[in-house]
């Protein structure tokens, strides 16, 4: 399954990244080497790009990048959506 | 000799063998506030050679008399490896190559709260032999579960300090690691198991490593393995060997089948990831600082909540250089006329008064009325930028600046250029890469500034009547904001036709951190203000000033010799002469800005100008609200008469045929040329200052000029064959 097609706010873990090699170096050089667990948290309107949370930093990447990014052992719902509220 | 003066020649001695300490870092750690606080109030801004990034240095004074080191903030990177010449600065500054300083120790600053990532720089570094000293900034955003600093300086070997820049903590433990680092300069090591093939790779590699480089066996691999990560077909890299750069490429075809790339980081991460749990103690993924952030994200990231609050922030801001700014720019406006009036009283009439009043004066004038826009723009990017804000701007806006080719970081600037294009261009600077820097500069000045406001005022109000369109609509404020459109729409053209010719980019793909939320410091914000408040004085302000002189002089000269020189006026703004000019319209036909006006006549006869207007758009260069004064000068209208009176003149001026010189059609295209042109000086020198060469300022002045001539020309002659005048 890849990345971008996740439902918001699963949890999975990367297994390939494709994509141009600045892509996947610079994501790798971030911590996101595969075996890393990753969540889509959010995703900007207009089809614009995803909120990851990856090592417990937020970043962001254009759903067609994320669309390079292999995933597999999927949980959904594995964190309920976080209260806006504590 | 020198050695009679106390101080003077140990300080030149000093200064000459002063050690270079580097502070390097990932981006959103806290490196400036660092910085600041180790150099206090002495930074310099000075730049890296042959390129347009900035290199900020200050002096540090180690305690117990360990004498001073520079300390340089390297721009912010996540690794060494590079694709740009602007990403190479990091390397290049840290390892000393390229004719940059060797340091001799480098402060690599972590955030606490992101222990692992951050340490693949750090064990990047030791990997190079490059002596540092870890710096655990933060740390009071992790102080429920802090990091142990011992533990990082075991697995090193080298030192680290707990900080907290932003409230002065730790900052004297690690000045006292500084002194200690120079005296003896650290170097760590660490054992990373590559794979058996992949040491062979770098083997192979590391032979043909020019000889600068080298220096020992580790150090050699590891700029090896820099090569293999960074070097390719397509990277932008210079000063690269081409034997390196070919022995690399003939390394990754023989290893096709393997990812090099992923054999590199992925093992590296490896390292860190088994020794990460004795480093951070209990693995927590939700500190308190990121789930404070992660809640604000919920409203602020939102699809529609989120948006309608960037949109009223967005409107702050450009509400704020719009009309915050205008007492400021009317006192500062106002000062110069006092001080012009005064000059005027006390000195007699000469060339040499109005060279001061209205060349120096005015070119001081043209400097400083910039400053609000400027003071109050980097007011908002600093709150925006160390609040983490800004990021969540590019991440909003990435979606509407991606056609242009563009990144997210790119609408700041792009929105402050409908307030002013000077403040805009400068604004650049908080985008990374420098192509995307040198497309919206170019683009910028196309957006209608509000220094066009009085011109599409005169010339609207002149030449078009008060009617509705069907009733509703009012003709003149439709055409009002029919320009805005215009430059809007013109603006996105730009950038889609010179993204894609002379700047052409390859797609990169965007990676963006959003840092946690953070108070952003006052102090940062101010610093950040005076600095670019000061660099914009000194660089640009000079260029300013001289090019405001030459103008005067253009306008000025040669003088009519009529039997009393004082009535006769000197320039564009006539804000001192008290006398009113008898017949100024042949004073400034007869002058050089007049000829160049009639001599340019043919160009702009098509176009529907007369050289009365060319005139004009000379004047306009100060700013394009001189226009207004230079055409009240040419047709000979005093500073009393007021506006009205200029546009009845306009709206009554005949051609020696008798047909009005002014029509609505001649205002059309002189509103279109008016928009397109970058008839602007300051933007020019502000773009000459931000890329560091007359190149661009040239392209820039040229490639609008033909827009807005060409633009001009197809209105002006598609008005006429449709039967207007």
């Amino acid at each position: 399954m890849q990345l971008a097609d996740t439902p918001l706010n699963a949890r999975s873990i990367i297994a390939r990244l494709d994509g141009s090699r600045a892509f996947r170096r610079r994501l790798m050089e971030l911590g996101l080497v595969p075996g890393t667990r990753v969540e889509v948290v959010g995703k900007a309107p207009l089809g614009g790009p995803f909120e990851l949370l990856a090592r417990g930093c937020s970043l962001s990447i254009r759903r067609e990048d994320a669309n390079a990014i292999e995933v597999t052992d999927v949980q959904v719902g594995h964190r309920s959506a976080l209260p806006l509220v504590p | 000799m020198l050695d009679h003066l106390p101080g003077v020649a140990p300080a030149q001695r000093r200064d000459a063998a002063i050690p270079v300490v580097v502070v390097v870092g990932n981006p959103n750690v806290g490196k400036t506030s660092l910085f600041n606080a180790l150099t206090g109030s002495n930074a310099r801004i000075g730049n890296y050679p042959g390129i347009t990034v900035e290199r900020r240095s200050g002096v540090l004074v180690l305690p117990d008399d360990r004498g001073a080191v520079e300390v340089v903030d390297v721009p912010g990177a996540y690794s060494l490896s590079a694709r740009s010449a602007d990403e190479q600065i990091a390397i290049a500054a840290t390892l000393g190559l390229r004719h940059l300083p060797e340091p001799r120790l480098a402060v690599v600053v972590v955030d606490a709260g992101q222990l692992v990532r951050n340490l693949y720089l750090v064990l990047e570094l030791v990997e190079a032999r490059v002596p540092i000293v870890v710096a655990l900034n933060m740390i009071d955003e992790v102080r429920n579960n802090p990091p142990r600093p011992a533990a990082v300086s075991m697995l090193f070997g080298v030192p680290c300090v707990a900080t907290d820049a932003r409230h002065g903590g730790g900052l004297d433990e690690l000045r006292a690691a500084i002194a200690n680092g120079i005296a003896c300069p650290p170097m760590g090591a660490v054992r990373v198991p590559y794979p058996a093939a992949l040491m062979r790779d770098v083997d192979r590699i590391a032979e043909v490593l020019p000889p600068g480089w080298r220096r020992n066996v580790e150090r050699d691999r590891a700029l090896a393995l820099w090569a293999l990560g960074s070097l390719d077909e397509e990277d932008d890299l210079v000063d690269i060997d081409p034997e390196l750069r070919a022995r690399c490429l003939d390394v990754r075809r023989a290893a096709s089948g393997r990812d090099l790339d992923a054999e590199i980081v992925a093992t590296r991460y490896g390292v860190l990831d088994r020794h990460a749990p004795e480093l951070c103690g209990i693995h927590d993924p939700h500190p308190p600082k990121r789930l404070l952030s992660e809640r604000l994200d919920r409203f602020l990231l939102h699809p529609k909540l989120g948006f309608a609050i960037f949109v009223a922030l967005m409107l702050l801001v450009f509400h704020a250089l719009f009309s915050w700014a205008d007492p400021a720019i009317s006192l500062v406006e106002a000062g110069i006329g006092l001080v012009q009036r005064a000059v005027v009283t006390v000195l007699p009439h000469t060339v040499l008064r109005d060279l001061l009043t209205e060349g120096v004066l005015g070119g001081v004038g043209n400097v400083v009325v910039f400053l609000p826009q400027i003071l109050l723009l980097f007011f908002f990017i600093g709150l925006l930028e160390d609040s983490g804000y800004m990021s969540r701007v590019a991440f909003l806006m990435d979606r509407l600046m991606k056609p242009l080719g563009l990144h997210g970081r790119a609408f700041v600037p792009m929105l402050s250029g409908l307030a002013c294009a000077v403040p805009a261009i400068m604004a650049t600077r908080t985008m990374e890469r420098q192509r995307d820097r040198l497309l919206t500069m170019l683009v910028v000045p196309l957006m209608t500034c509000s220094a066009r406001l009085p011109v599409y005022t005169l010339i609207i109000g002149a030449l078009f009547p008060p009617t509705r369109f069907w009733g509703v609509f009012p003709l003149r404020a439709m055409l009002l904001i029919g320009m805005y459109c215009f430059s809007v729409l013109l603006t996105i053209l730009a950038a889609g036709v010179l993204g894609r010719t002379i700047l052409p980019g390859r797609r990169v793909p965007l990676i963006l951190e959003l840092p946690p939320y953070r108070l952003p410091s006052l102090t940062v914000t101010l610093r950040l203000m005076v600095e670019r408040a000061l660099v914009f004085l000194k660089e640009a302000g000079t260029v300013i000033l001289v090019l405001t002189i030459l103008l005067w002089a253009l306008l000025s000269f040669p003088r009519l010799d009529v039997g009393d020189p004082a009535a006769l006026p000197a320039a564009a703004r006539d804000t001192a002469t008290a006398v009113a000019p008898p017949n100024p319209r042949t004073a400034i036909e007869h002058s050089y800005a007049g000829r160049l006006g009639r001599a340019l006549e043919p160009a702009l006869t098509p176009l529907g100008f007369d050289w009365g207007i060319g005139v004009g758009l000379i004047g306009s260069f100060a700013a394009r609200e001189v226009f207004v004064s230079t055409m009240a000068l040419v047709y000979g209208i005093g500073e009393n008469d007021g506006a009205v009176s200029l546009r009845e003149r306009i709206r009554g001026e005949r051609r020696e045929d008798g047909s009005p010189v002014y029509t609505p059609l001649v205002g059309l295209s002189l509103l279109v040329f008016m928009a397109l042109a970058c008839q602007c000086m300051s933007t020019l020198a502000v773009v000459h200052r931000e890329t560091r060469s007359w190149r661009w300022p040239l392209f820039l002045f040229t490639y609008t000029t033909t827009l807005a001539w060409v633009a001009s020309f197809l209105v002006y002659q598609t008005g006429r064959l449709l039967g207007f005048e």
